[in-house]
């Protein structure tokens, strides 16, 4: 029988935003960044329609003044999703910034996003018809699976990753595991125990990416049901 | 690295939700059912080459304490070896950390879709009987299930019946969290609505007389009478177990008087005559050809 191995419950870094700690409130300010920032640029891109500089000042400026404000830590678990928050209060940014008619160019302590990547990823994606809602929840889903599999590429031996590229993140879904076998020089079951192993890798760093992001249980399961698209 | 596309991620959100059954003996086949706890597969038991139904917990929940609660729901039916109750094969926990059991997979209609296929009274009356049996038992082994319903129970090919989904059920000496509300709208019962503490026998007993309600019309005065008593707001009113209210069942079924109705003369008759129709009819019989012999005679 197989022993029981939990996943250590990781600590909400939307709850960490409200740490004394400013180092900790700095990381956990960075690994929210690193899972919204693209879903709010493209969602202001795409779903708005703005242009790729506006989007982009939009986006530096917004976790620029969030980071100055401490805006992030006036989220309330009881009123809305974290996500739902952020959104909410990029809109607000948004609108702001579009009244003023300003153009901050922040540089210097500003986080820096690689723009280039999300342009990439947008010219193969069609997002048109869907509401902006729609269009950011699906940008939020594929942000976190990229934000799991750059962890796994990172916790993982780089043969194992490369197995798991070459069959879970490739679009061509007709490759077979004999075929793998073939072209790694492994036995047919090493390729099902391998890709097994960094499947249950991936699994494990999806919700602990997860749990970091929510403030409370209650969340973390809708965000579950959210993510991996099932209804409870 | 390339860009995650769309069909690229519907297989790593299959993947990541996916349970991971590898160094097991079970190879899953399809979904069939997700609760907010578990969800149910359909799987292959490749040792005994049978098919099973495997309850895991979900992803969402994947925390100890649902952990706790799973194992102990596979314990309470594990410790119910009735013919009403689907019983458990096997329990544990799969490489991912996620708890599962693995129970016999029932092929049959769940209760409420029988109950509309136009099936006679009689026939759903005894299968009410054999639920009350399933629920009796479990009653007499100090478990409430708290969550009765005809979604619930299913009718297996060969008419059996069998109550499901114990995943909120609990000992009768055990408390609940106060405020705590367990059980569905429409049948559970108004203490478990006021999130009392202590819920006993008398709940499951209050949901399978909403159970009954929707089996049988209620033109009888009798059996109405029974569903009042089992649906009574009042728990000290209701019958103190399911084994109680069977027998209630049982007597109408038999056209013995029940305990929830107490009858008049006219309907102690009626109730006598259509019990013993075949009597009735040789009387009745006799009578009227004795009455005909008279005025032949007498013409």
């Amino acid at each position: 029988m197989p022993v029981s191995t939990f996943p250590t419950t990781r600590r909400s870094v939307v709850l960490a935003l409200r740490s004394d700690d400013a180092e900790e409130r700095s990381r956990a300010f960075d690994t929210l960044v690193a899972i919204y920032w693209k879903p709010l640029y493209k969602c202001a891109r795409v779903a708005w329609s703005r242009s790729r500089e506006d989007c982009e000042d939009l986006t530096q400026s917004f976790f620029a003044t969030a980071l100055e404000k401490d805006a992030l830590a006036s989220y309330d678990a009881a009123k809305a999703s974290f996500r739902t928050f952020l959104r909410l209060l990029f809109e607000r940014h948004v609108l702001n910034q579009v009244k003023a008619a300003q153009r901050i160019k922040r540089g210097g302590g500003a986080t820096q996003l690689a723009f280039d990547e999300a342009e990439g990823e947008m010219q193969s994606e069609a997002g048109a018809s869907l509401s902006p809602e729609e269009y950011f929840q699906r940008e939020w889903v594929r942000s976190v699976f990229a934000l799991a599999v750059q962890r796994v590429r990172e916790q993982v031996p780089e043969r194992l990753f490369a197995l798991f590229e070459a069959y879970d993140l490739s679009d061509d879904r007709t490759v077979s595991y004999r075929a793998l076998a073939a072209r790694f020089g492994v036995p047919e079951t090493t390729v099902t125990n391998q890709l097994a192993s960094v499947r249950r890798q991936f699994r494990r760093i999806v919700l602990d990416t997860l749990r970091e992001a929510t403030a409370s249980e209650e969340e973390f399961r809708a965000e579950a049901r959210a993510l991996l698209g099932v209804d409870a | 690295m390339k860009p995650l596309s769309q069909s690229t991620i519907a297989h790593l959100r299959e993947i990541a939700d996916a349970p991971d059954f590898s160094g097991t003996r079970y190879s899953i086949i399809r979904e069939i059912a997700r609760g907010g706890m578990g969800v149910i597969y359909e799987a292959e038991d490749r040792e005994l080459q049978r098919a099973v139904a495997l309850k895991v917990l979900a992803n969402e929940v994947s925390d100890a304490n649902a952990a706790a609660r799973m194992r102990a729901e596979a314990q309470t039916i594990a410790r119910l070896e009735h013919p009403g109750i689907v019983p458990v094969h096997d329990a544990g926990a799969l490489p991912d950390g996620r708890v599962y059991y693995a129970m016999k997979l029932v092929r049959g209609t769940r209760l409420d879709e029988y109950a509309r296929s136009n099936r006679g009274r009689t026939d759903l009356l005894r299968l009410f009987i054999r639920l009350c049996e399933a629920v009796a038992f479990a009653h007499a082994h100090g478990v409430i299930h708290r969550d009765l319903k005809p979604e619930n129970v299913m009718i297996g090919s060969f008419g059996e019946v069998l109550l499901m989904d114990w995943g909120v059920a609990r000992s009768s000496t055990d408390a609940s969290e106060p405020g705590l509300i367990i059980g569905t709208r429409g049948f559970m019962s108004p203490e478990q609505e006021r999130g009392e503490a202590v819920i006993d026998a008398r709940a499951d007993v209050f949901a399978l007389g909403r159970t009954l309600e929707l089996l049988v019309d209620k033109t009888d005065r009798r059996i109405t009478a029974i569903i009042r008593k089992a649906t009574n707001a009042d728990r000290e009113q209701r019958y103190r177990d399911a084994g109680e209210l069977r027998d209630d069942v049982t007597r109408y079924l038999d056209g013995r008087p029940v305990s929830a109705h107490r009858e008049n003369v006219l309907e102690k008759a009626a109730r006598w005559m259509s019990r013993n129709q075949a009597l009735v009819t040789i009387v009745l019989a006799y009578i009227l050809m004795r009455v005909i012999v008279f005025l032949w005679v007498n013409r």
